[in-house]
């Protein structure tokens, strides 16, 4: 089975949207597949990997893109 | 010895069992600003795992009708009236400075020039993360309306009752 990649930037969102977005984007791809989130540093990086977990999502990374810009790896 | 021991390996179980967290929310005004934080809590709240109930008394039923501008909803001539002064989501007031309704089209004009979502996108988003919204049967009756003048995602008309009911367990916040 093939497990695809998917990517969501949500840099310009602000809350809530940056976590309904996630929550959002995760309900509608297949178990087993990736989603790379792009957010910025402060609220969305400290609780959009927080809440993937607590809600039974692996997250697999956690890296610096560029500045306030990281990219988390979740896995449904 | 053992009894001690016995009593702490119970409270650290008692500890991990982890509750679902719950949030209800009774939107009872009917203005612009209120419901906006109406609907950030409770799509925050729903997107982070929560579990979110929205019970919409009075003038918070605004936000849940099928006419989303002013009209005449409600089943006699005093409910038509007042369905028409209340109007939908799209003729919600703010609560302070509403300058003849020109705030809330200057607010909604700010929300989108700094990328936040509007009272629109968040009920819209309420609606995908699948919210529980619920209408106040008495207040209902007063004005005359029926769940059909309501959009289809609502999930029930309501009494005190079973809303704490519902509610028990979790955090209640009136708005």
């Amino acid at each position: 089975m093939i497990m695809a990649t998917h990517k969501l930037d949500i840099t310009n969102e602000h809350c809530p949207m940056t976590f309904v977005k996630t929550k959002l984007k995760l309900a509608q791809i297949a178990k087993g597949d990736r989603l790379e989130v792009l957010l910025l540093e402060g609220e969305p990086l400290q609780n959009v990997p927080k809440s993937a977990t607590e809600q039974g999502f692996q997250v697999l990374e956690v890296k610096q893109i560029d500045g306030p810009v990281y990219q988390v790896t979740i896995q449904k | 010895m053992s009894t001690t021991t016995d009593l702490q390996a119970a409270l650290a179980a008692q500890t991990e069992v982890k509750q679902p967290k719950k949030l209800s929310l009774i939107a009872f005004s009917g203005d612009f600003d209120k419901l906006t934080a109406t609907f950030t809590l409770a799509t925050g709240a729903a997107a982070v795992g929560y579990e979110v109930n929205i019970f919409f008394t009075f003038w918070g039923l605004d936000a849940v009708k099928k006419k989303q501008g002013r009209a005449f909803v409600g089943k006699g001539f005093l409910p038509k009236l007042f369905g028409f002064f209340m109007g939908g989501p799209k003729a919600a007031p703010v609560s302070r400075l509403n300058f003849l309704g020109l705030s809330p089209k200057i607010f909604r004009y700010m929300m989108r020039k700094n990328n936040v979502a509007t009272l629109e996108e968040l009920i819209e988003a309420a609606k995908a993360l699948g919210i529980n919204l619920y209408l106040c049967e008495m207040a209902m009756h007063i004005l005359g309306l029926e769940k059909d003048d309501f959009v289809h995602e609502v999930k029930d008309v309501l009494g005190v009752a079973t809303f704490l009911e519902i509610s028990e367990g979790g955090r209640t916040l009136f708005i």
